[in-house]
């Protein structure tokens, strides 16, 4: 990147720097500790200068942003253009109060949403299902119809928001309760937004809400894209995710490569279906974790566009649109402390800059009580508020990858690119993803890198503030969400005035097209939309298909 | 010799939040106990089958999706039926301060939220545990 001659001077003038500065200096002031690295265990140098990034070609490897390999942004203009879109994970209870909390999130300035379901939705059960038991709206909302659906949207205008649903194993029946309702309300379908998470693949390796096992889990996947490109343009069909690997354990450069290696993975799906890439490519999307080491992340997000985009143009895409790695992130949630649980603001503050830095297209900041419960109204205010001081006070936003450039940022880049390489070589070797998961690699990789940062913050040698250092000793006081506990009883009955007074007949026979489809190769998306509008259930629909797909089953390895 | 402690590490009901139980698992097994992992989505039952069949002393039961205080009291109140009296049962996960002194009450022992020392659970079981 530099010139040469200029190059050999600069590693002389290092060499003695070195010698005749640093090295003197530390003898009488040694440093703090005798080795620095971050959370990915990569050794960190005192210092960075252009030796380190020399074997980079600007054109090649960084660029300019709004062209290949976009690693400093999709867009010429990023945030100087359109900010980010403020979009708050959030549901619980029933679909009447996590209305009003979308109602009240929307109000303050939140500018997309996001749903979170209960255990039960994401299982694909229903409410009244035995082994919903105690789940109800505990961690996300519970939607078992279009019925719930309807009151989970009534009065929010879906035609100029958009939304995100956090769903994988039932993706495509939950997406098809979106969309009846929108139809419903006389929307055309074109012109509804948002994303479904729709990433299985890392359901097996993380977040663990999967129902079917692999092959008719990726059929149901690209059913989504197929049918997504032709009828709902606006809708991102997957959101590859790297935030659940993130939780679960692994390192910043774990998640990196195992979301990127499911990335390839659906896309070669898809192509062996027949699907054109620049087709459906253009509406894949990704999910990153927003976790503590600051540069580490911004690293992180850089790679990743530049190793989609080159993976992409590998796999045969020729539109710029297909080569975008366009990314939501979530600060990490792990990361957050119960212990003294105000200061979790500035965690926050800091994860959500780096996801600013690193050019994320939408950010969930998280709340300060989410160690505890579900976030109050207030503490998911905050979080809200956390963003808008970024976007509107810090200057951040006025320039394209303000970081670009940097020494130590595009060194470590790179290195995140090298070691994601080496991951993929890895994964091939047991012959893919799918076979990776069911030998236990990711899982066990994932295990390993959480017990040892549990280890490191048992022994102190990783410092979490208010945990292993300035403890104390008082009570935690924070105001806990308190939920309607009337929720369940009225979802309940609302299920079975549902089933009642629906056309059973209609209902039935949708259900038993259904089966026969499931069991032939044609894409399920429309018949599944005529499922949930004969008000089928979300369980009901599920049992069908489990009972042609069967169900997962993971071994127990920790 | 002492016997080893027998554990069993339990994920109750859907959530799947796995993290917190298979550390806790480890850090049980590298502290000398045996300790046996369920898997997830265990319901009461299945856990104290298990525990049975397993003969262990412990039940770690590990939870993130808010459940607890019905998958937990779900447990040990089948404990206390099945006459498993002698069986120590500690509980973790995301649990505000208010429910843990009525989840002890209900027989949940020790209660460890975030941040938590694994230390300080081997500690806890090498205490209370009734061999």
């Amino acid at each position: 990147m530099f010139d040469k001659n200029k190059m050999i001077n600069i590693k002389k003038k290092k060499d003695e720097w070195s010698k005749e500065c640093y090295l003197k200096h530390i003898k009488n002031h040694p440093e703090r500790k005798k080795k620095f690295n971050n959370l990915s265990s990569i050794d960190i140098k005192s210092v960075y200068d252009p030796d380190d990034i020399s074997h980079l070609d600007f054109y090649d490897h960084i660029g300019f942003p709004g062209d290949y390999p976009f690693l400093r942004g999709i867009h010429p203009t990023m945030y100087r253009g359109r900010l980010w879109t403020m979009r708050q994970f959030s549901g619980f209870g029933s679909a009447e109060e996590t209305n009003k909390r979308y109602k009240y999130l929307l109000k303050h300035g939140e500018t997309g949403l996001s749903v979170a379901f209960d255990y039960p939705t994401l299982y694909g059960y229903d409410t009244d299902h035995t082994l919903s038991r105690g789940e109800f709206g505990k961690c996300g909302v519970a939607i078992s119809s279009l019925n719930d659906m309807e009151i989970l949207f009534n009065g929010i205008p879906i035609d100029e928001v958009t939304t995100s649903m956090t769903i994988n194993g039932p993706a495509a029946i939950v997406w098809a309760f979106y969309i009846a309702n929108a139809e419903n309300r006389g929307i055309s379908i074109k012109r509804i937004g948002g994303t479904i998470q729709n990433d299985i693949l890392k359901e097996y390796i993380a977040q663990k809400s999967f129902i079917f096992p692999p092959e008719p889990s990726m059929r149901l996947i690209v059913d989504t894209f197929e049918y997504g490109y032709k009828e709902v343009p606006r809708w991102n069909t997957i959101s590859i995710s790297g935030y659940h690997i993130r939780e679960a354990g692994s390192t910043a450069i774990q998640e990196l490569a195992f979301t990127l290696g499911d990335g390839v993975e659906y896309v070669k799906w898809a192509i062996k279906r027949g699907l054109k890439i620049d087709d459906f490519a253009p509406r894949l999307s990704f999910f990153f974790n927003a976790h503590n080491d600051f540069f580490e992340e911004i690293a992180k997000y850089r790679a990743a566009r530049r190793i989609w985009a080159q993976e992409m143009k590998k796999l045969g895409a020729k539109k710029d649109r297909s080569l975008y790695m366009r990314f939501h992130t979530q600060t990490a949630g792990c990361s957050l402390t119960a212990q003294q649980p105000e200061i979790n603001i500035a965690r926050v503050t800091m994860q959500a800059l780096s996801a600013v830095l690193g050019g994320t297209q939408s950010l969930h900041t998280n709340s300060m009580d989410e160690a505890l419960a579900l976030p109050s109204a207030k503490a998911a205010r905050i979080a809200l508020r956390t963003q808008q001081i970024i976007a509107e006070e810090s200057g951040v936003t006025n320039t394209v990858d303000p970081l670009g450039g940097s020494y130590y940022i595009e060194w470590l880049t790179d290195k995140m690119v090298e070691e994601t390489y080496k991951y993929f070589d890895k994964v091939e070797k047991l012959g893919g993803v799918i076979p990776a998961i069911e030998k236990g690699f990711f899982q066990r990789e994932i295990a390993e890198s959480a017990y040892r940062y549990q280890k490191e913050i048992d022994s102190k040698d990783r410092i979490m503030v208010g945990v292993n250092k300035y403890q104390m000793d008082e009570p935690i006081e924070i105001p806990i969400l308190k939920m309607d506990e009337k929720g369940e009883e009225r979802q309940i009955n609302r299920l079975k005035k549902l089933r009642k007074n629906r056309n059973n007949s209609k209902f039935e026979r949708n259900l038993s097209n259904l089966r026969s489809a499931a069991k032939g190769d044609k894409n399920l998306m429309p018949i599944i939309l005529e499922c949930v509008h004969s008000y089928a259930t979300l369980g009901e629909t599920c049992d069908v298909l489990r009972e042609v797909f069967g169900e997962y089953k993971e071994p127990a390895i920790y | 010799m002492d016997q080893k402690i027998r554990v069993l590490v339990a994920k109750p009901g859907l959530d799947g939040h796995d993290r917190g139980a298979k550390i806790v698992a480890r850090a049980l097994r590298d502290a000398g106990m045996e300790v046996v992992y369920t898997g997830l989505h265990q319901t009461a039952e299945m856990i104290v089958e298990t525990a049975i069949q397993e003969d262990v002393n412990v039940i770690g039961l590990s939870l993130l999706s808010g459940a607890h205080m019905t998958l937990f009291i779900d447990v040990t109140k089948l404990l206390k039926e099945k006459g498993l009296d002698d069986v120590l049962v500690i509980g973790g996960g995301i649990i505000p301060e208010e429910d843990v002194s009525k989840l002890k009450k209900a027989g949940v022992s020790g209660v460890f939220g975030p941040g938590t020392h694994c230390d300080d659970i081997v500690e806890f079981i090498r205490k209370n545990v009734k061999k």
